[in-house]
């Protein structure tokens, strides 16, 4: 018989043969596919511990596996193989390998906090997918996602200046992703965008451009931050390994 | 009637200064008072709370405690969903964490910024309008009208999202609504525009990765605007800088990588309410929006 809803096996574990002899019995033909078994040992119980020392994974202990971010999810509509409701199944199984399957889609999240505003149990899994980005980066199994880039940037801004302003902050994304700046779309919309501005707009563009806005009062602000969240993230960090060595 | 403390965050400073204009017009037009927020600084937008969730609290609280320590304020007023969003967060995890609000005091007394002791409130511009005036109110200040035209009004994420920020949306008639939202439908059509049956009002743009994942940005887009499209929409109203952006660009993305046009204008719903103010196109800033509705709105007999 042939194997309904091969989708929902992995490629790598199906076995395909133009003719195979079983125990001396010929079963080419229909019955010519095989799926290897699995056994999965690698259970991590400390991986939820892990998420949990992140920024936005410190409720994921909380989910019944409802399916409501996954049913509400933006994302999911566009690729169904964006699944927070599984990946938080994973997470508090301690599944990495698994988890890891799916690591360069886990960052595509939009932040459109449908799944944190439908959540019965205040997973708040907006958070939870961002953790488990930053775990992914963490331990090397991606490289920096270029949103990550686009984020530190932003703060890199902030946290000199009290505010951002929009032309560097592209200009420098773009730069660090080695993405070129004069993409057709991007030419089009900026030449419709400066087609109509009045004169002493663009000005004040420029003079900003040159003159980053900047927030008078900061001061001291920028580098106390600097500390505070680099401190939080060496205890975060020290934790991390004292869950490692306890295992 | 109460002043508010006006907050526009960066973005009103940089990419959406036509909504900072529209804003700024309309609001001395209907006769209200606001004062700018001193010397404010970034709310953190929807990136810093990746950095770490404390910087975008933080942030958010310096800016409430400026309205409310140096300014004697008792409430801020932001027109940008993310502002808002970030304010609305702030003021919920302070409230609801003791942790939380010492953190944030102990930083703020390290930095010398003014502490932040959750004795201010913060209100989108909708909200201020409805409590101020509302659809009558609007009504009576009318000096023109939006001819009929067709509006499909977009809420996008933030300004309704996590719903457990916005304790007092969702408290039945009069109040807003997280789900389905009307604030800006209804005063609106107090200034003479249909608001079409617009089943994404609430969906999303796409903000977050609109340059760090653009193809998924413009599939959101292209959503968004021929789904206005299919209602019957000639116009999307946004509330936000970033939503703004984002359907601006990727308009023109979808136009220009796929082919795929869509002809639905886009405008800030306080461009729209100048109009019916009798605001002037130049005032409101709307010949510099990327997308062109001068011809359509000269057609519709909005502007001479």
């Amino acid at each position: 018989m042939a194997i309904h809803e091969k989708s929902l096996i992995e490629s790598d574990r199906i076995m395909e043969h133009e003719s195979l002899v079983v125990d001396g019995v010929d079963v080419s033909g229909h019955w010519n596919t095989m799926i290897k078994p699995r056994y999965i040992a690698d259970y991590d119980d400390d991986f939820e511990k892990i998420i949990q020392s992140y920024g936005g994974g410190e409720n994921v202990h909380r989910c019944w596996q409802c399916g409501s971010c996954t049913n509400s999810c933006t994302v999911y509509a566009l690729n169904t193989d964006f699944n927070p409701r599984y990946w938080i199944y994973l997470t508090r199984l301690g599944l990495k390998e698994e988890l890891i399957k799916d690591k360069d889609i886990i960052w595509q999240c939009v932040s459109c906090n449908k799944c944190t505003s439908i959540c019965p149990k205040d997973v708040r899994p907006e958070g939870v997918m961002k953790a488990l980005a930053h775990w992914l980066e963490d331990e090397g199994h991606t490289e920096t996602s270029p949103s990550h880039v686009f984020d530190d940037e932003f703060w890199a801004q902030v946290e000199k200046t009290g505010r951002i302003e929009d032309a560097h902050v592209i200009m420098n994304f773009f730069k660090k992703t080695k993405q070129p700046l004069l993409q057709p779309w991007l030419t089009a919309f900026t030449t419709r965008m400066i087609k109509h501005l009045p004169f002493a707009h663009l000005i004040r563009m420029g003079l900003n451009f040159v003159f980053t806005p900047r927030t008078k009062s900061w001061g001291r602000t920028g580098k106390v931050l600097r500390d505070y969240v680099e401190g939080e993230k060496v205890a975060a960090r020290q934790r991390r390994q004292q869950i490692k060595e306890a295992a | 009637m109460a002043k508010v403390a006006y907050y526009p965050g960066c973005a009103l400073e940089g990419s959406g200064g036509p909504y900072d204009r529209s804003t700024r017009a309309l609001v001395k037009a209907l006769g209200l008072e606001m004062v700018n927020l001193r010397d404010y600084s970034c709310c953190g937008a929807m990136e810093v709370k990746n950095v770490h969730p404390m910087l975008q609290t933080y942030l958010s609280a310096r800016n409430l405690a400026i309205a409310s320590e140096q300014m004697g304020l008792d409430a801020v007023m932001a027109p940008c969903n993310g502002c808002y969003h970030n304010l609305k967060k702030a003021e919920f995890e302070l409230a609801t964490s003791d942790k939380a609000m010492q953190t944030v005091q102990e930083l703020a007394q390290k930095a010398d910024d003014p502490v932040y002791k959750g004795d201010v409130r913060t209100l989108h511009l909708l909200e201020w309008l409805m409590e101020e005036l509302g659809p009558e109110g609007i009504k009576q200040r009318l000096t023109k009208s939006l001819n009929g035209i067709k509006i499909a009004n977009y809420y996008g994420c933030m300004y309704t999202r996590p719903r457990q920020i916005f304790p007092e949306k969702d408290q039945g008639p009069g109040s807003e609504s997280s789900y389905q939202p009307h604030f800006m439908d209804d005063l609106l059509a107090a200034s003479g525009a249909v608001n079409v049956d617009y089943p994404l009002k609430t969906a999303c743009c796409g903000g977050a990765h609109t340059l760090s994942d653009a193809d998924t940005s413009t599939q959101l887009v292209l959503n968004l605007l021929q789904s206005a499209e299919d209602s019957g929409a000639e116009v999307i109203a946004t509330e936000c800088p970033t939503c703004h952006s984002g359907l601006e660009m990727h308009q023109v993305r979808a136009e220009k990588e796929f082919g795929i046009k869509t002809q639905v204008k886009v405008l800030y719903f306080t461009q729209l309410l100048g109009l019916a103010m009798g605001l002037s196109p130049r005032k409101l800033g709307i010949h510099e929006n990327v997308s062109d509705s001068i011809d359509f709105l000269k057609e519709k007999g909005i502007i001479g």
